[in-house]
C-alpha cells in the first residue's frame, strides 16, 4: 500500500499510457511528465507569492495579504488577472524580437532545469546519466535571457540591470559548479537519480545525507549563498534593485512579459532548491529511517518548499549587499572556501572510515573559516578624509 | 566572526515571525477600514471653513476678506464678494463669501491660508478619504462642503481650538468694552449736553459759568476707557442707557 502511494503518479502515467498504442507509449509518457510539470511548478509558484507576502509581512510585525478570499489565498488569481489584462508596452526603439523572445527563453531554459530532477523514486523525467551537466547548461542559459532583456530594452536601467546580473551569475555560477563538484567527487556520479539513491542509506535511523558531513555541510552552505546570488533573490537583488534601477533588466515590461519574468525567477527558485535538495538534502529520502513510509515526493517537495522558506527568511532580514561588497564576497571569500572545500572532500574521500576523517576535515573547515572572517573580512580603519591642495 | 550578525538578524525576524502569531500587540498595523488609528491632533489634510452656530450660512466666520485666495501658493482658493453684508459673530455688519472653492487637487496641505486668516475663518481638516470617480468636480470643494461647525473644529483640534475661542471671546470682550466705553462717552456727552441746556438759562447772564460745565462732561468719557471702577456713582445713568441699547 505504501509503495503504491509512494508510485502513485508513475502508476497513473502507466494506466494513462496504457490506452495507446505500444509505438507512442514512451514519447506519450514524457509528455505527461512534461505536462505535469508544467502545472505543478506554476501553481507552486502561485502558492509560494501569497506564503512570502505574507510571512514577510510577518517577518515585520505585519499581517501581509488577507483580503482577496480566505486569508488572502486567492490574491495570485487576482495578480494574474491584472497583468492579463494590463497593457504589454513595447518601447518605441527596443528590439521587438529580442524584447519579445527574452521572457520566453527565461521560462523556457528554467523549466528545462526541471527535466533531470528526481521529486521522488523513479520520478525524474529523464534519468539522464549526466543530469548534473544539463542542470548546469541550461542554468547557464538563463543568463542570456537576462541580458537579451536588458539589451533589447535599449534603456540604461535595463542595461545596467543586465550587465549586473551578468557579473554577478557568472561570479557566482563557478561557487555554484564548484560546491556541486564536491558531491560528486564523494557519489562517483553526474546523475542526480544514482546521487540521491547514494544517500539514501541509514546508520541506525539517521540517514546518510551529504549535509551531515564537514564537506556536505561546507559546500550546501556556498551552494545556497551562491544559488541565492543565481536566483537574483535578495540579499544579492541588485539586477533588479528598485532603488538604484527602477527594475533593472525587466524595466521596460509590463503586463504578462512581466509576470513571465516573474514566473521565471521563481521557478528558478524551486529548480536551484530542488537540485540542492538533491545534492545535499537527501533528494526524496526521509529524514529518519521509520518516516520511510511516507511517500517519497511529499519528502522532496517539503525540502523544497524549507528550501524556499530559508529563501524568504533570508529577504526578510538581510539588505541588499553593494556590487563592490557582492564582488568581493564572491571572489575573496566564497570561491576560495569552495575550493578548500574541494581539498576537504578529497581528504574525506581518502582517509577511509573512522573518526580521523571527521576531525581533520572539520578542523580544516574551522581553521579556514575562523582566519579568512579575521582576515578577509578585517575591519579597515579609514581616518577623515585628507586633502592635498585644498582647504 | 563573520556571519554572526547574520545569524542575529536571521533571529530577529524569526522572532517577529512567531511572535506576530502569539501576541497581538505585536502587530504595528491595524487592518484600515475596519479599524483605525486616531489621527493625531496636529494632523492636517485640506482646509476648511468653520462657523460658529446651528447655521452654516449665518455663522460661517469667513468676511471674504481674500487674503488667504491672495497668499494661497499653487493658487487653489477661488472666492467671490457678496454684495449685502450680514452681522459677524461680534455684530459688525460684513460682507460674506458669495462663492468659496478650493480646489483639493491643487491644494499642497501647506497651511499658509490658515496662518494668515485674520478671523480664524479657515482651519486644517483632518479628514483625508476624498477619494471620488470625479477628478473635476469631486474635488473642487464648494462652500458648503468646506463648512464644518465649530465643535467639529474642536473634535479635531481640541487644544488649538480653544486657544481659538479664548482669543475670539477675549476680542470680542475688547470690542464690546470698547462700545460700552464708546456708549459711555455718548451718554455723558449726551448727559452734559443736557446740563449746559439746563445751565444755559443761567448761563445768559454771562459766559463764565459754561467752562465748568464742559470740565466734568470730558472728565467721565476720559476715566470710563480705563478705570471705570473709582467713579462708579456716575456711569449707573450710562449703563442703563448702554443695556438697553444692546
Amino acid at each position: 500500500m505504501a509503495s503504491n502511494l509512494d508510485q502513485i503518479f508513475i502508476l497513473l502515467r502507466n494506466w494513462l499510457v496504457g490506452f495507446l498504442p505500444t509505438a507512442f507509449r514512451p514519447a506519450a509518457g514524457v509528455l505527461l511528465g512534461v505536462v505535469a510539470i508544467v502545472c505543478v511548478f506554476p501553481g507552486l509558484f502561485a502558492l509560494t507569492t501569497v506564503f512570502e507576502r505574507k510571512g514577510l509581512g510577518r517577518m515585520q510585525n505585519r499581517l501581509g495579504p488577507n483580503r482577496v478570499g480566505p486569508f488572502g489565498f486567492f490574491q495570485p488569481i487576482a495578480d494574474g488577472i491584472k497583468s492579463l489584462t494590463k497593457e504589454d508596452v513595447v518601447p518605441f526603439t527596443a528590439n521587438a524580437v529580442v524584447h519579445f523572445l527574452a521572457p520566453l527563453v527565461l521560462v523556457v531554459t528554467v523549466f528545462m532545469g526541471f527535466a533531470v530532477l528526481p521529486m521522488g523514486r523513479n520520478m525524474a523525467l529523464v534519468d539522464m546519466d549526466s543530469g548534473l551537466l544539463f542542470f548546469f547548461a541550461m542554468g547557464a542559459a538563463t543568463e542570456l535571457s537576462v541580458f537579451m532583456a536588458g539589451w533589447s530594452s535599449r534603456n540604461k536601467y535595463s542595461l545596467l540591470g543586465a550587465m549586473r546580473a551578468v557579473a554577478q551569475m557568472i561570479s557566482y555560477e563557478v561557487v555554484l559548479l564548484l560546491s556541486a563538484v564536491s558531491v560528486v567527487m564523494i557519489s562517483g556520479s553526474l546523475s542526480l537519480p544514482a546521487i540521491v539513491a547514494a544517500q539514501n542509506q541509514y546508520s541506525g535511523i539517521f540517514p546518510h545525507w551529504y549535509v551531515f558531513t564537514p564537506w556536505g555541510f561546507a559546500s550546501c552552505v556556498m551552494f545556497g549563498i551562491a544559488a541565492t546570488a543565481e536566483t537574483n533573490r535578495s540579499p544579492f537583488d541588485l539586477p533588479e534593485g528598485e532603488s538604484e534601477l527602477v527594475a533593472g533588466y525587466h524595466t521596460e515590461y509590463s503586463g504578462f512579459k512581466f509576470a513571465l519574468f516573474f514566473l521565471g525567477e521563481y521557478l528558478a527558485m524551486f529548480s536551484i532548491s530542488g537540485l540542492g535538495t538533491a545534492l545535499f538534502l537527501g533528494g526524496w529520502s526521509a529524514p529518519f529511517s521509520f518516516l520511510s513510509v511516507v511517500p517519497s515526493w511529499f519528502w522532496f517537495f517539503a525540502k523544497v518548499m524549507t528550501a524556499i522558506f530559508v529563501f524568504i527568511w533570508m529577504r526578510g532580514t538581510l539588505p541588499r549587499l553593494r556590487q563592490d561588497q557582492l564582488m568581493n564576497f564572491a571572489w575573496k571569500f566564497v570561491l576560495p572556501f569552495t575550493l578548500l572545500d574541494l581539498l576537504d572532500t578529497a581528504l574525506w574521500r581518502f582517509l577511509g572510515e573512522g573518526w580521523q576523517r571527521w576531525v581533520f576535515c572539520t578542523a580544516i573547515l574551522l581553521v579556514a573559516y575562523v582566519a579568512m572572517s579575521r582576515i578577509g573580512f578585517r575591519r579597515q580603519h579609514i581616518g577623515p578624509r585628507s586633502y592635498r591642495y585644498a582647504d | 566572526m563573520l556571519g554572526e550578525g547574520i545569524v542575529k538578524g536571521m533571529l530577529e525576524t524569526a522572532k517577529n515571525f512567531a511572535g506576530s502569531f502569539v501576541s497581538e500587540e505585536r502587530l504595528t498595523t491595524v487592518e484600515y477600514p475596519e479599524q483605525r488609528i486616531p489621527t493625531a491632533e496636529a494632523a492636517r489634510v485640506f482646509p476648511f471653513l468653520v462657523y460658529d452656530g446651528p447655521d452654516w450660512e449665518a455663522g460661517l466666520r469667513c468676511v471674504a476678506c481674500q487674503i488667504c485666495e491672495k497668499e494661497c501658493p499653487p493658487k487653489c482658493i477661488y472666492i467671490d464678494k457678496s454684495k449685502d453684508k450680514k452681522p459677524d459673530y461680534v455684530g459688525k455688519m460684513q460682507i460674506y463669501p458669495a462663492r468659496f472653492d478650493i480646489d483639493i487637487s491643487v491644494c499642497m496641505s501647506c497651511q499658509i491660508c490658515v496662518e494668515v486668516c485674520p478671523f480664524e475663518a479657515i482651519k486644517m481638516d483632518t479628514q483625508f478619504e476624498l477619494a471620488t470617480d470625479d477628478r473635476f468636480g469631486g474635488l473642487l470643494l464648494d462652500c458648503h462642503e468646506l463648512a464644518k461647525s465649530n465643535e467639529y473644529y474642536h473634535q479635531i483640534h481640541p487644544t488649538e481650538a480653544s486657544e481659538v475661542d479664548a482669543r475670539l471671546a477675549e476680542e470680542k470682550a475688547k470690542v464690546e468694552a470698547k462700545n460700552k466705553a464708546a456708549a459711555a462717552a455718548a451718554a455723558a456727552k449726551a448727559a452734559a449736553d443736557a446740563a449746559a441746556k439746563a445751565a444755559a438759562p443761567a448761563a445768559e447772564a454771562g459766559v463764565k459759568p459754561a467752562a465748568p460745565s464742559t470740565a466734568p462732561a470730558n472728565a467721565p468719557a476720559a476715566v470710563a476707557e480705563s478705570m471705570p471702577a473709582p467713579i462708579a456713582p456716575k456711569p449707573p445713568v450710562p449703563k442703563s442707557s448702554e443695556e438697553g441699547g444692546e
